[in-house]
């Protein structure tokens, strides 16, 4: 009893620590200027401001990047549950020559250090943009094209854990009962792997949610283009750091994946499952 | 007849449903892939990428230009342990939460869950900008309970490090503790009773029956974090302003970028994604042969 006392306590005091930053976020958002900058910061505010928020949504902008990053991010996420269910399908339903080559490639990609290819990917970018104006730099058509290259492998990996848990006597049946393999795939798969799918969907969000490296790298003029990561950078100024400012735009840019985490929190754990033991 | 068009069709069907994905991967990775490559083996730099100048082929020149340079070997030396030390780390917290989570009561587990979930929901940015302000030198929460006003905690090379680090196990260790209580939790009750009946207290429970219970699970976590690990960027890049004072907190990608963005040495700063890219296969294949020995069939 003592034990599991101890333990229990032991628990949230690492739960505390491990949301304290979290915490510390948030309360500088709202706290006023004045405290933040004093020199005896309180774990607590009793005069909580949306001041920040305002002018970070207002002055700096920060309104229009997070709709720069919320539409690049819900692109990418339809996207690439789009392509990689129909790849995944592919990839365990049928048995062809190639296909452990390309299960293999797909395992490979994920290990590239995709940062690396932001070099080469600035060029092809640029001359792209000549050819078609809608994904060059300085667009977000770009981002998404990036982003949703680099979602793919891991996606459709995962995934293909989720497909091969459906019974393939389903499909047997439907095709009996006269079903195309259109219907098999609209009406009787996609269903079925929407949990999984969701799963999957965390992490492509996160990948381009996230994502700063190319966000700095091609957007590189168009300021109003910006997303939030690289929006954020600019915020800070070497010497006086608008603290207050800088809390309240991370405050926003970390809610969306806080939610779309608390909402799928059961099946991110059984689709890494599938996704590392298969 | 008949049979045989439905056969062909068949052969046909999962090429049409991999065509989508090929279509942005082939273009969007795989290519680029190939010029990281070629452009390594090239002169490209300012007066090229304007578009005066034609590329020169220096064949292994950017090669050799980095393995003769002292920086890139202290760089790669620093990525490595760097990577080691968070690898650790992040797996030694996570194995011992995910043990703390098999003995604790509901509440406190469902806490901490909460807890390791937001940590890793954070995004890279956010976490380091938030890290910064609670060790910043004048207004950080941390210095003024530690008593160190105008401390610089990025400073020295070291605690710098130690700092990012920090920020990288806070963000990584949710993933490696939740992934090994879900192993844990998939072993046989009556295995672990019969440890604790046999008087095996949490550390021997961990060493003598998970560990050689979840081999495989294990052995991908590390593989797993050794990858993420290794490709630190926004951490780095964003806490020590782009690589630490006179470039003292460089890893290999932080390193490639300033070299190909900065200095304009696309070559060279593609020489070096290349290394990155060898160094992580190696890894990767050993990542392969831990998949065949756990028994998937791919």
């Amino acid at each position: 009893m003592i034990r599991r006392r101890l333990a229990d306590t032991v628990a949230i005091l690492v739960a505390v620590v491990t949301v304290f930053p979290i915490y510390w976020m948030v309360l500088s958002a709202l706290k006023p200027t004045g405290e933040i900058q004093s020199a005896d910061p309180r774990p607590w505010t009793l005069n909580p401001t949306l001041d920040h928020f305002r002018s970070a949504l207002g002055v700096s902008g920060f309104g229009r990047y997070f709709l720069n990053s919320l539409t690049v991010a819900l692109a990418v996420v339809v996207l690439s549950a789009l392509l990689s269910f129909l790849a995944a399908v592919a990839l365990t339903r049928f048995r062809f020559r190639s296909r452990t080559t390309i299960l293999v490639m797909f395992l490979v990609a994920q290990m590239v250090p995709v940062e690396a290819l932001s070099i080469p990917l600035f060029f092809q970018i640029r001359d792209l943009g000549r050819a078609v104006p809608g994904v060059g730099l300085n667009t977000l058509g770009s981002l998404v094209l990036v982003q949703l290259a680099f979602s793919l492998p891991f996606a459709i990996w995962m995934l293909r854990g989720f497909v091969a848990a459906i019974p393939a006597e389903l499909e047997e049946a439907a095709t009996v009962d006269g079903a195309s393999r259109f219907t098999i795939l609209w009406r009787i798969l996609f269903p079925l792997v929407a949990p999984g799918l969701a799963a999957t969907s965390v992490f492509s969000f996160i990948i381009a949610w996230n994502d700063f490296l190319f966000a700095k790298t091609f957007i590189i003029s168009a300021t109003e283009r910006q997303t939030l990561p690289a929006a954020l950078l600019v915020f800070f100024k070497p010497d006086e750091n608008d603290w207050g400012g800088i809390m309240a735009a991370s405050t926003l840019m970390t809610l969306p994946v806080l939610i779309f985490f608390i909402f799928v929190r059961r099946r991110l754990v059984s689709g890494l499952g599938g996704a590392v033991k298969d | 007849m008949r049979r045989s068009a439905t056969i062909r069709r068949q052969r046909l069907t999962p090429l049409w449903l991999l065509l989508p994905a090929l279509v942005v991967l082939v273009p969007m990775f795989a290519y680029p892939l190939y010029q990281l490559g070629l452009l390594s083996l090239f002169d490209y730099g300012q007066p090229q990428v304007s578009g005066g100048v034609p590329a020169r082929f220096v064949g292994l020149g950017n090669f050799r230009a980095l393995f003769g340079d002292q920086v890139f070997w202290s760089v790669l030396g620093q990525t490595v342990v760097f990577a080691a030390g968070c690898v650790v780390v992040t797996l030694a917290v996570g194995a011992a939460l995910a043990m703390l989570l098999t003995r604790v009561g509901r509440v406190a587990r469902t806490v901490l869950s909460f807890a390791a979930l937001a940590a890793w929901a954070a995004p890279a940015m956010t976490g380091s900008v938030v890290w910064l302000f609670l060790f910043d030198s004048n207004l950080g929460l941390v210095n003024e309970v530690l008593g160190l006003p105008g401390y610089n905690w990025l400073y020295e090379r070291s605690v710098a490090f130690a700092l990012v680090g920090a920020v990288v196990v806070w963000h990584s260790f949710p993933f490696v503790m939740i992934t090994l209580y879900a192993g844990i939790q998939a072993i046989p009750e009556s295995v672990r009773e019969a440890a604790a009946l046999d008087g095996a207290g949490a550390f021997t429970t961990f060493r003598r029956i998970i560990v050689p219970m979840l081999r495989p699970l294990i052995t991908i976590v590390v593989i797993q974090s050794i990858i993420w690990d290794f490709k630190v960027f926004t951490q780095i890049y964003v806490m020590t302003r782009g690589g630490g004072i006179a470039g003292q907190n460089m890893v290999l990608n932080v390193y490639a970028y300033q070299k190909a963005f900065a200095s304009s040495q696309y070559g060279l700063g593609s020489a070096i994604g290349v290394v990155m890219t060898v160094i992580l296969l190696v890894v990767t294949l050993f990542y392969l042969r831990a998949l065949r020995r756990s028994g998937e069939a791919l």
